[in-house]
């Protein structure tokens, strides 16, 4: 069964925009669209391991800051011509509170 | 035997169980309470009422003889103030106590009142019952009036004042209308109708506190300090379902009373119905799953099987002339994509949002008649992959249409400017068409549209495609992006001409594709609307590079660099020893001095970028704006001060132009450079804009490049005093600001319109020269500001990890 750990506020996330969180693994990006729906992704393009969390949000995808790669929020695949992946972890909102999934932040430790 | 049934609360929800329990011959003697001293009217009808479409009368859905009739015994005015439920006895106001077999909460919902300073002034009132709507009435044309809330009740309430005369100002803590219903494009069609009737709306508007008068509202003041008298006071900003008595009575209580599918409370003898129950964590606030609710709990009552359903929920605004629809989910789920369909002439938009080929959500706006068939497909999770590609046109269009490019540029009125260079309007390229003129050259030649900068080119041949339609092909032209087919220019040209001063008015009044845009127009359109609306628009941070955003450059490795402005590359020993503090402090591990005459500091951590912004600021240093597309430096010689060969001041007047122009936004970066005399050491004349000081005065040039181009500066003009060359250089950043495409370097635009164009605006024409200077400085006063304080001083957090789990998950 999911144990949801509350990160924070979901109005402490910019509006098409993100925030990091630190994990022992290394940092995951938890973006916020302009319709609500929070998604949690590694905070590293598969790329050049760009903070995905510093991209523009637009729809569902984010755009790397470092060298323009777009990552689907929801997939997290590359989208376009570029080919590459980034672990996504289940998030939602409650009670305008962002939760994450904690057993997939665990698995993240083990694996 | 018949069962004794009381029912506390006569409203919708009630109402309708007991019409389908009576319908099913239920045996019940009932007793109905309700606080409001009048029986059953249809709440969600008060809107019409308020807007004099109809009348009290008109909405009464359960009249004296309605009761009469079904043995209802009515006491209206009393409320319930204790429930035993061991006894199963209810004790009323006067003391009365009465047995139950069954009983019913309908006790629905109280309106949220924000417990602002002043919220209990008299004239600070909720939306909800028949008294707050005559109140209401009562506002005629020399009344102010203030709503807070920005929702489907508080624009209702705000329209049917506004219909009545009353000056009308809807405040909303969003940025944009109704954000629960409709996203940001329907948002801003909306707001555009509602201003159309002469309603004022402050979006992202936060209030501070209500002040009085004589213990009378008198203004409302918002945390910026504005302040909006007003005579009545309208909070409509949600409601909360009242569960008061439920819970004295030990009922099991969340958000509201839960209720199973049968809408059995925690006690099987208690039932709930309406906007005061909880259903699986939902609570209900619009009437269609009341009234499925009030079916079952009739079917419960009657010993029958019957159970609640929570159902897809479609909204509809009652204000005459706002035509909106919206339905199904947009808040969360995977895998979804979106149909999006715009057309600006007849203000319409549409988008549908797809899973797994099944819509899950519509938003409508301008054209809601298909609303119904979008709401079936919804409902019955229709398999839509056979229609797809023409879904969004509606049903009448299967098969049908594909959409039309040209809808933005044939929406224009005649009067629109086309030209801003000759001041052409659509109508005289039209008059020209007409008269012969079939092709761009001919309408150069005729009307000089198109004829000087260029830069309208595309909507001049937009107008002829849509003037001569297949007698005329467009030439392809790049468009900004895949969003949308139109090309800078023209985007631009739709910002200026049709005073387009939001990010939503751009993506419908010029048919974007997509619902909020992409990394490659975001940007391009953030710069484009703050540089021609400083004041009106208001720079929207998520539409910038990361630079920008967190003004400071993004390394390789996701740290930043920071550099402070050297004003003309001049420091002192007390900024360099701050310098080196802040290094020391940071473990900054790389210093450099830079190619524009400063210091960078490489390799900060995000989170530390406000304390050493904080520390430089405490030394007096400001941003350098060294990561910005805007005024990076302004290199500089020692002149007059120091060298032997100095002609004028070459320092001074470095400084005087960094501190004029510092903080403004260009299409791409602006470095700036002066020499003291011809021998340049500056290199001023392979910058953006260089200025060589002579004997007898300072000779401008622009249009120089050091990097992937290397270019020489041209000569825009020798002018004799200082204050001269200050005011050309304002007016030429003015002039590129105004028409260059956004990411071209001053070089790349001159190559466009030509130095000649550029000189005829900033040499030969005073009047211009004057106008532009004006223009820059009005932009300025907003962005001649140091961004570091502010970002120190108020969104520090922003830099830092929004949580911190290495303990969490290391467990």
């Amino acid at each position: 069964m999911s144990v949801w750990i509350d990160i924070g506020a979901l109005e402490d996330v910019p509006l098409r925009g993100a925030r990091m969180i630190k994990t022992p693994m290394g940092c995951v990006a938890v973006f916020r669209t302009s319709e609500n729906e929070v998604f949690a992704l590694d905070n590293a393009c598969p790329h050049k391991a760009g903070p995905l969390a510093e991209g523009i949000v637009h729809g569902k995808s984010v755009t790397c800051p470092l060298h323009n790669w777009v990552i689907s929020l929801e997939t997290g695949e590359a989208q376009g011509a570029d080919e590459g992946r980034v672990a996504t972890y289940q998030a939602r909102v409650e009670n305008e509170r962002i939760l994450l999934d904690r057993a997939f932040l665990r698995a993240r430790v083990a694996a | 035997m018949t069962k004794k049934l009381i029912v506390i609360g006569a409203g919708m929800a009630s109402g309708r169980a007991l019409e389908h329990l009576f319908d099913a011959g239920g045996d019940y003697d009932v007793t109905l309470f309700n606080a409001e001293p009048r029986g059953n009217y249809n709440r969600i009808m008060l809107s019409p009422v308020l807007a004099g479409d109809q009348t009290y009368e008109e909405i009464v859905t359960h009249d004296d003889a309605w009761y009469a009739e079904h043995n209802v015994t009515c006491r209206f005015g009393e409320a319930i103030t204790r429930i035993d439920r061991d006894k199963k006895t209810v004790t009323a106001a006067n003391g009365d106590v009465l047995p139950y077999d069954k009983l019913l909460f309908g006790t629905g919902s109280n309106p949220f009142i924000i417990p602002l300073p002043g919220h209990d002034l008299e004239g600070v009132i909720a939306y909800r019952d028949l008294d707050d709507t005559e109140r209401m009435m009562a506002m005629g044309p020399d009344n102010k009036v203030v709503v807070i809330g920005g929702g489907l009740l508080g624009l209702e309430a705000a329209a049917g004042m506004a219909a009545r005369g009353a000056d009308v100002t809807v405040v909303h803590i969003m940025g944009h209308l109704m954000e629960r219903q409709l996203d940001e494009a329907a948002g801003y069609l909306l707001r555009k109708a509602l201003v159309d009737k002469g309603i004022t709306v402050l979006c992202q508007a936060n209030s501070k506190e209500i002040v009085g008068d004589n213990g009378h509202v008198k203004a409302l003041i918002l945390d910026d300090g504005t302040a909006l008298p007003c005579d009545l006071l309208v909070m409509a900003v949600g409601i909360r379902p009242n569960v008061a008595l439920a819970q004295d009575a030990g009922l099991a209580v969340g958000k509201g009373i839960h209720v199973d599918d049968q809408m059995l409370t925690s006690d099987e003898h208690v039932l709930a119905v309406g906007e005061c129950v909880e259903h699986d964590g939902a609570v209900f606030g619009l009437v269609a799953p009341l009234y499925d609710q009030a079916k079952v709990v009739a079917k419960t009552l009657m010993g029958e099987q019957g159970a609640f359903i929570q159902k897809e929920l479609s909204t509809k605004l009652k204000v005459t002339g706002c035509d909106l629809f919206s339905a199904g989910d947009f808040a969360d789920g995977d895998g979804r994509e979106d149909i999006v369909f715009r057309d600006p002439a007849r203000g319409v938009y549409r988008r549908l949002v797809i899973k797994n080929n099944v819509v899950i959500g519509a938003v409508m706006y301008g054209d809601t008649t298909d609303s119904n068939w979008f709401f079936g497909l919804i409902k019955d999770k229709a398999d839509i992959s056979d229609m797809r590609d023409t879904l969004i046109f509606g049903p009448a269009y299967q098969g049908g249409t594909p959409l039309d490019p040209l809808a933005a540029v044939a929406a224009l009125p005649p009067e629109a400017e086309i030209c801003g260079c000759n001041g052409i309007c659509k109508g005289d390229i039209e008059e020209a068409i007409t008269a012969g003129a079939t092709d761009l050259g001919a309408i150069k030649a005729t009307t000089k549209a198109s004829a000087s900068c260029g830069t309208c080119t595309g909507l001049v041949e937009q107008v002829l495609a849509v003037t001569l339609g297949d007698d005329f092909t467009v030439p392809t032209t790049q468009s900004i992006c895949g969003c949308t087919d139109m090309t800078h220019e023209d985007v631009r040209r739709m910002i200026k001409s049709q005073k387009l001063t939001s990010m939503a008015a751009v993506w419908q009044e010029c048919g974007w594709k997509t619902s909020c845009g992409c990394h490659v127009c975001r940007p391009a359109l953030n710069f484009y609307l703050l540089a021609d609306w400083p004041l009106e628009y208001q720079d929207d941070p998520q539409s910038r590079f990361i630079n920008e955003r967190k003004h400071a450059n993004i390394q390789k490795d996701g740290t930043f660099s920071v550099v402070p402005r050297m004003w003309g590359g001049i420091t002192t020993p007390n900024e360099l020893r701050a310098i080196a503090d802040a290094a020391d402090k940071y473990m900054v591990p790389t210093v450099k001095v830079t190619g524009g005459q400063r210091i960078d500091l490489l390799g900060v951590k995000s989170e530390d970028l406000p304390d050493i912004w904080a520390d430089l600021n405490a030394a007096g240093m400001v941003s350098g704006h060294a990561y910005s597309k805007g005024l990076r430096t302004v290199k500089t010689c020692v002149g007059t001060d120091h060298c032997r060969f100095g002609t004028q001041d070459s320092t001074g007047l470095g400084i005087k132009l960094e501190k004029e122009l510092w903080g403004s936004w260009t299409p791409h970066k602006l470095k700036l450079a002066v020499s003291g005399c011809p021998r340049n050491c500056a290199e001023a004349t392979c910058k953006d804009i260089g200025v060589v000081c002579v004997d007898s005065g300072f000779q401008v040039s622009i249009g120089g490049a050091a990097g992937m181009d290397v270019k020489e500066t041209e000569l825009l003009v020798q002018i004799p005093t200082e204050e001269e060359a200050v005011l050309v250089i304002k007016a030429v950043t003015q002039l590129y600001r105004e028409n260059a495409r956004y990411l071209d370097r001053i070089y790349k635009w001159m190559g466009k319109v030509g130095l000649d164009w550029i000189r005829e605006r900033i040499v030969e024409d005073l009047d211009e020269r004057a106008e532009l200077v004006a223009r820059f400085e009005l932009s300025q006063s907003i962005y001649r500001k140091d961004p570091w304080a502010e970002h120190a001083n108020t969104k520090a957090d922003r830099y830092r990890p929004l949580a911190n789990l290495a303990l969490e998950a290391a467990e």
